[in-house]
């Protein structure tokens, strides 16, 4: 187990510095930049020289590059170009509305995607399965700005039953502890910013599960059709073990393998999901502010660090995906 | 009464756009309490399908099972689902061909005994543990206590058939179906859990239902032997009978491909010619009339009945192998 954990962090460090050096030079190679959105596109070649300089543009990009990585070890990852505050400042504004938002639509995802899939194998070939197939193709390919605006028009428009957008209704008073909106009601006893933070995630959270919904419930539904015609559940069935023995212990626990593994997989999917869903309910976390930063004339640092955490978030996901597999099947243990 | 009355079992696979499939043909036979029976037959005439039947474990759709199952008295085909699964494991335990898809992955092998006990003697998780340790450590198994906490890829094949076995016979059942439970053994292994199951039978007095395709297996257990071939039951004795006086061409040629301790060496085993993909359905005639040297004009007329032998058996042939013939 501490190997497992161990090996995947080396991994996770190597995952790191090789992307980031990537997304350093692709960031550096796109036309137009801080510079032009600094000074504007009248600004005299001595005035962008000068900036350029001042930034340290000027230099090689592998030195930049070094220099970025230094300052990054000693946690400074500079400041927003645009708004000139520390990049770890304005992250750690919007990280917390993301992080929620994608917890709330993964928990939906898995709470609703495991029982849908069981049932749907359990009925395989009949109308509950059928429903189900038509229902996750439906998932996986409905745009989620579509389905966004769609949900969005209906319930707040149409019938009033969420409000349309931001993290809390104006009038609601909320402490600030960990930024995490749903927490911080609880933390201090605030419930009714609690359920309005609720109240408002609903919609947005159901748009941004989906797609990762709809791949679960197809993954749990293929993986228990597979366990279903396993010796083992015949074993457990000719020892006469109860339904929910037999469909926790034996069934579920061997068929939810593949889905842990596709939980992880879907991390990277839910983040750029979390981009448009944001854009629709004006969330005002991540998704956000990746938009703002590269509208914005390319705000370097805050992108870069953006993407670097997007990237620690992803491996960090596939970690614990790693351990809990290990804790699900022995037989990963011991490799 | 026996302990087991199986009565014109049929079983009869129906797929939508499919012909209809019987894999079990109005099967009959009885197994008396402590009394051990084998069913005997090439692959693919029936055996599993008739265990699982019996077992209420066939899938719930697309089959279509008649007769009467009477497990000391009652009929297991009429009761709720319920019902049998409170009987499974208690009254009738079940091993299969394969021990290491037959357990499962994850699971400790202490909790695969235990839930056994937990579900029909009521026992909680430490008491079921500590009598699976007892268990485990009766049908051969080393060092039971290290085992409990093991996983099936832990230990060997033969030990997973051993945890079975315990696991089968934790409930005392008084009845024990055994499906070709030495095939995916190795040889030395095969011996080794056949000897572990005739001494476990005799001493719990359980009877015992094994199922196998080899007649070898057969000839140090059974009491009775019922051969099967395309579903039906085409002989019936007594196992020394079956063995001295083999009637039926089929399970003359069985005996024919057996190798045998007292065979000359160098001669060749006789193979029953062709294979069962070239059966005629038993509306026919003898499904086994193409591969049959026996064969006469009446093979082809239908299915020849079912009918009983000077020795107490029975036999469903129209031209038995001579008596004299087979004795060697
Ligand atoms: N679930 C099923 N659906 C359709 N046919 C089946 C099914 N299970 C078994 N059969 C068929 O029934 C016949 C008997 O199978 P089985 O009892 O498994 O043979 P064996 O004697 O080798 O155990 C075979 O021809 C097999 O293909
Ligand atoms: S009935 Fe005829 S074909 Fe069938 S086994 Fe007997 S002799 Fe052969
Ligand atoms: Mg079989």
């Amino acid at each position: 187990m501490l190997r497992v954990i161990v090996r995947r962090l080396l991994q996770l460090a190597v995952t790191l510095i090789a992307l980031s050096a990537l997304i350093f030079i692709w960031l550096r190679n796109l036309p137009g930049g801080p510079i032009e959105a600094l000074l504007g596109e009248r600004a005299t070649p001595e005035r962008r020289a000068l900036l350029t300089k001042a930034l340290g543009y000027d230099q090689p990009i592998l030195v930049q590059y070094a220099k970025f990585m230094q300052r990054v070890l000693t946690g400074d990852f500079g400041n927003s170009i645009r708004t000139g505050d520390p990049v770890t400042e304005v992250i750690g504004r919007a990280f917390p509305a993301t992080i929620e938002l994608a917890l709330v639509a993964m928990i939906i995802a898995i709470g609703l995607g495991v029982p849908l899939g069981y049932l749907a194998a359990r009925h395989h070939g009949r109308l509950l399965d059928n429903l189900s197939i038509a229902g996750t193709l439906l998932g996986i390919s409905i745009p989620i700005f579509f389905l966004g605006y769609l949900l969005k028009d209906v319930f707040t428009q149409n019938i009033h039953w969420f409000p349309p957008s931001g993290r809390l209704s104006t009038g609601v008073d909320n402490t600030e502890v960990t930024g995490f909106f749903v927490l911080d009601g609880l933390l201090t006893r605030e419930f009714d910013a609690t359920a309005d933070a609720l109240w408002h995630l609903i919609l947005p959270a159901f748009t941004l599960a989906t797609i990762p919904l709809a791949v679960i419930v197809r993954i749990t539904r293929a993986s228990v059709l597979d366990v279903l015609n396993e010796d083992y559940v015949r074993t457990a069935e000719a020892k006469g073990l109860r339904h929910r023995v037999i469909r926790g212990r034996h069934i579920l626990r061997n068929a939810l393998l593949p889905v842990v593994t596709t939980i992880g997989l879907q991390t990277g999917a839910l983040l750029s999901g979390a981009v448009l869903t944001e854009k629709v309910y004006n969330w005002g976390g991540l998704g956000t502010l990746i938009t703002d930063s590269i509208s914005g004339g390319r705000d370097y640092p805050v992108l870069q660090t953006l993407i670097l955490l997007a990237a620690l978030v992803f491996v960090v996901v596939n970690l614990l995906v790693d351990l809990s597999y290990a804790f699900i099947d022995p037989r990963v243990r011991v490799r | 009464m026996s302990l087991l009355d199986v009565r014109d079992l049929s079983v009869v696979f129906q797929r939508r756009g499919e012909r209809p499939f019987t894999a079990v043909d109005k099967v009959s036979f009885s197994v008396e309490p402590g009394q051990t029976v084998g069913l005997v037959g090439e692959s693919g005439c029936g055996k599993s399908v008739t265990s699982l039947a019996i077992m209420g474990l066939l899938p719930k759709r697309g089959n279509k099972v008649t007769g009467e199952v009477r497990f000391e008295g009652a009929n297991l085909l009429k009761l709720r689902p319920d019902d049998m699964r409170d009987r499974r494991g208690r009254d009738i335990g079940m091993i299969f061909q394969d021990p290491l898809s037959s357990l499962n992955p994850v699971i400790p092998i202490g909790v695969q005994v235990a839930e056994v006990l937990e579900r029909h003697q009521g026992m909680d998780r430490r008491k079921a543990l500590r009598e699976a340790r007892q268990l485990l450590d009766a049908v051969g198994i080393p060092d039971p206590e290290r085992r409990l906490k093991e996983y099936p890829h832990q230990i060997s094949g033969g030990m997973r058939q051993r945890a079975l076995i315990a696991i089968a016979l934790a409930c005392k059942p008084r009845l024990l179906i055994a499906d070709e439970p030495t095939t995916a053994l190795d040889v030395t292994i095969q011996a080794q859990i056949l000897t572990l199951l005739k001494q476990l039978v005799d001493e719990t007095g359980t009877a015992l239902i094994m199922i196998t395709h080899d007649l070898g297996v057969v000839a140090g257990l059974c009491d009775t032997v019922n051969v099967l071939y395309g579903g039906k039951v085409v002989e019936r004795a007594a196992r020394h009978e079956l063995f001295a006086r083999p009637r039926h061409p089929y399970t003359h040629g069985l005996l024919n491909s057996v190798p045998r301790l007292d065979s000359v060496r160098g001669e060749r085993l006789h193979a029953i010619r062709g294979s069962v993909a070239d059966n005629i359905p038993w509306t026919e005639g003898c499904a086994f009339a193409p591969r049959c040297d026996h064969v006469v004009d009446a093979c082809l007329e239908g299915a020849p009945p079912l009918e009983p032998t000077a020795t107490g058996g029975d036999l469903r042939c129209n031209n038995p192998v001579p008596v004299e013939v087979t004795v060697p």
